[in-house]
């Protein structure tokens, strides 16, 4: 990163770029994110009517299984896509290092090294990714449909039809462990990545570069930001990320199979996506992706306490993401005339 | 996320305290698959819904992800306990992943049992297995002797040598073979569960043994390509093709005549019978520890062996009678 110059990129050039810390009460009103809170509010109050067991402290703390790791990576994924790119390797990523620690857990390894390689593990994912991308050039989403089966063939290579069991105690406390009453291990991680990367995004100069990016590449690189490098460190980062859900999830299921996480990529992408980031760039909140996640929850665990069947609950996400997504373009259509 | 969580906590406290004395009358029992969709399972779920009304009390949650995942299954499973139903029946995806979130289903006094695909041993009460290798392997001699009243040479086609299901139950067999003194096993050939060598190692068995009577094929694979190996040879009602097969694939051979018959697992009986198992258990009128014995209404008795496991019956015999209703399942 250079210097503060590059904070003052033109914004009048197309589509504005967002910024929450000038943005009137009256906007944020109107914004995606309050939109996405009524739903989650509605989607709440619906449930709790249907179902008598919706609101129990216990019942809703399981209930952030549901999306606490898919939502870890969506953090990452949603800067990811802002920035213009997308990383559709995060579900074998998590296999690889879960993998990975099934090896080292084999091998005798403790909870800290385990921890270490899983992180070091997704860090390495995401290098490879971003050297293919931002150092040769290629195509995202070419990139990362191709290193999705790379990640998880190894996986596959190395455990066959077989599996990795026999964690460390100390591992469970990632995936299944209690900080406080309900509060699960999960949601503080959840928590703090919010945290962490709603103020990466929306208080440095890192994150004003991202949107930079994102709206314009080439412009975003004549103003002297180094994009390619940015780039690389956003892969970095998912890649991270990748490595935090992996050590969760394998905590949590307390073994490895090749098949773990199978399909997360696209479920990260729907949360990102219905969290109002725009999948062409440029746009998009770190609170609205919380939000989004919690929408996500909310539905899948109401539906599954009214024993709805996994194929009619996806006809349900899929039509409540493009409902969302269409509300506000229907609206402004309807107020133009 | 932590102000919603206060307001969610404070306002489900208040909630539970209300809610706590609605109860449901009937014993719910969930029968949760690997995956929705799949007509073994939906066939299960029929079996389950007879024992439901054979026993009256009982409300049956069928359920499972949309896909064969670990994952899927663990968010309906905790769904499930969230409702507080009284038993679980899982068919699992993943022997191990399955355990932490089946051991908590256990802490909150749900009774958890796994059938078809079992869970480790700390992970549910019992596994009941649709049949076991003893019963397996007596049942597929016994086919082939039925069908041979004067006696006369069988031979086996199985699927690899390294087929460890395989191997146990053709070992199984032999140990039992005594019992069926007038039918001699004359040899065992391997198609290793390919299509096109197994119909040639059906055709050598032909060419080999004039007077076979008799090929038992214990694969799926393996009894289809026989059939049609004998079908080709012009030898329906010489040689007899029996073994374990699904219903799907056999019926135009069991009708043609080139299978009197053949065995695998009822769906429809193990679904009944897990549902009766679990009824049992979470009733309190049975207790799963080794050597236990669980009634399965009219399947009989499941005895628990030293790993809490319990094998349902013979396999279940498919016939002219009886395939096309089959067929149609799995």
């Amino acid at each position: 990163m250079s210097d503060a110059t590059t904070t003052s990129v033109p914004a009048a050039s197309g589509r504005n770029i967002p910024d929450r810390l000038i943005s009137p009460a009256a906007r944020a009103l109107k914004s995606w994110e309050m939109l996405l809170l009524i739903v989650a509010a509605a989607i709440f109050i619906a449930n709790s009517l249907a179902s008598p067991y919706f609101l129990d402290p216990w019942n809703l703390s399981d209930a952030t299984f549901n999306f606490t790791e898919k939502a870890m990576i969506a953090f990452a994924m949603a800067m990811l896509i802002v920035a213009g790119d997308i990383d559709l390797s995060v579900g074998s990523a998590i296999a690889l290092c879960s993998t990975v620690m099934g090896l080292a857990m084999a091998a005798g390894a403790g909870t800290p090294v385990l921890v270490l390689l899983g992180l070091g593990t997704g860090l390495a994912c995401g290098a490879f990714n971003g050297l293919l991308v931002a150092r040769f050039g290629l195509p995202s989403i070419v990139v990362t449909i191709g290193t999705m089966s790379l990640f998880r063939g190894i996986s596959y290579i190395v455990l066959g039809d077989g599996a990795f069991t026999g964690y460390p105690a100390s591992f469970a406390w990632f995936g299944q462990g209690y900080v406080f009453w309900v509060i699960t291990v999960e949601m503080v991680i959840f928590t703090l990545a919010a945290i962490v990367f709603g103020v990466i995004l929306h208080l440095t100069n890192f994150g004003r570069m991202v949107y930079a990016i994102g709206n314009n590449a080439t412009a975003a690189r004549f103003s002297g930001i180094r994009v390619d490098r940015i780039r690389f460190i956003l892969f970095l980062l998912t890649g991270l990320m990748s490595g935090i859900a992996a050590i969760c999830l394998t905590s949590r299921l307390g073994s490895t199979r090749p098949s773990i996480a199978t399909g997360f990529e696209l479920e990260v992408v729907t949360i990102v996506v219905l969290g109002g980031v725009s999948i062409l760039g440029g746009s998009g909140s770190i609170p609205g992706v919380v939000i989004a996640a919690l929408v996500m929850g909310l539905v899948t665990f109401g539906l599954g306490l009214l024993n709805v069947p996994g194929i009619v609950m996806s006809i349900i996400v899929g039509a409540l993401l493009i409902g969302v997504i269409a509300l506000p373009r229907l609206w402004s259509m309807l107020r133009r005339g | 996320m932590s102000i919603l969580t206060k307001a969610l906590t404070t306002a489900a406290m208040a909630t539970a305290l209300i809610a706590g004395s609605a109860q449901a009358e009937d014993m719910r029992i969930a029968l949760v698959v690997k995956a929705l969709g799949i007509g073994f399972f939906e066939a299960a779920n029929k079996g389950a819904q007879e024992a439901a009304e054979e026993l009256g009390d009982v409300e049956i949650i069928y359920t499972g992800p949309t896909d064969t995942t670990a994952e899927g299954q663990i968010e309906v499973i905790n769904s499930l306990i969230a409702q507080k139903v009284d038993a679980i029946a899982v068919s699992a995806n993943d022997t191990d992943a399955l355990v932490p979130t089946l051991k908590k289903a256990m802490q909150r006094g749900i009774t958890v049992i796994s059938w078809d695909s079992g869970v480790a041993a700390e992970g549910r009460q019992m596994h009941l297995s649709p049949s076991s290798a003893p019963l397996i392997g007596n049942m597929i001699i016994k086919l082939a002797a039925d069908n041979l009243p004067e006696g006369g040479e069988v031979a086996v086609l199985s699927a690899t040598t390294t087929s460890t299901n395989q191997n146990t139950w053709i070992e199984e067999m032999n140990k039992v073979a005594g019992n069926y003194p007038d039918v001699k096993v004359v040899g065992t050939v391997y198609g290793d569960d390919l299509a096109d060598k197994s119909y040639r190692e059906a055709q050598g068995l032909m060419q080999t043994y004039p007077d076979l009577k008799a090929i038992i094929a214990p694969t799926s694979v393996g009894i289809v390509a026989a059939a049609q190996a004998v079908t080709d040879a012009g030898k329906i009602g010489e040689v007899n093709v029996t073994g374990l097969g699904l219903p799907s694939e056999m019926a135009g051979h069991v009708k043609s005549g080139a299978s009197k018959s053949f065995a695998i697992w009822n769906p429809i009986d193990l679904g009944y019978s897990a549902t009766m198992i679990a009824y049992h258990l979470a009733k309190g009128d049975a207790t799963a520890e080794p050597g236990a014995t669980i009634p399965m209404g009219r399947m009989g008795e499941a005895t628990l062996d030293d790993n809490t496991e319990a094998a349902m019956a013979d396999p279940f015999v498919y016939d002219e009678s009886n395939v096309d209703e089959f067929s149609s399942i799995f």
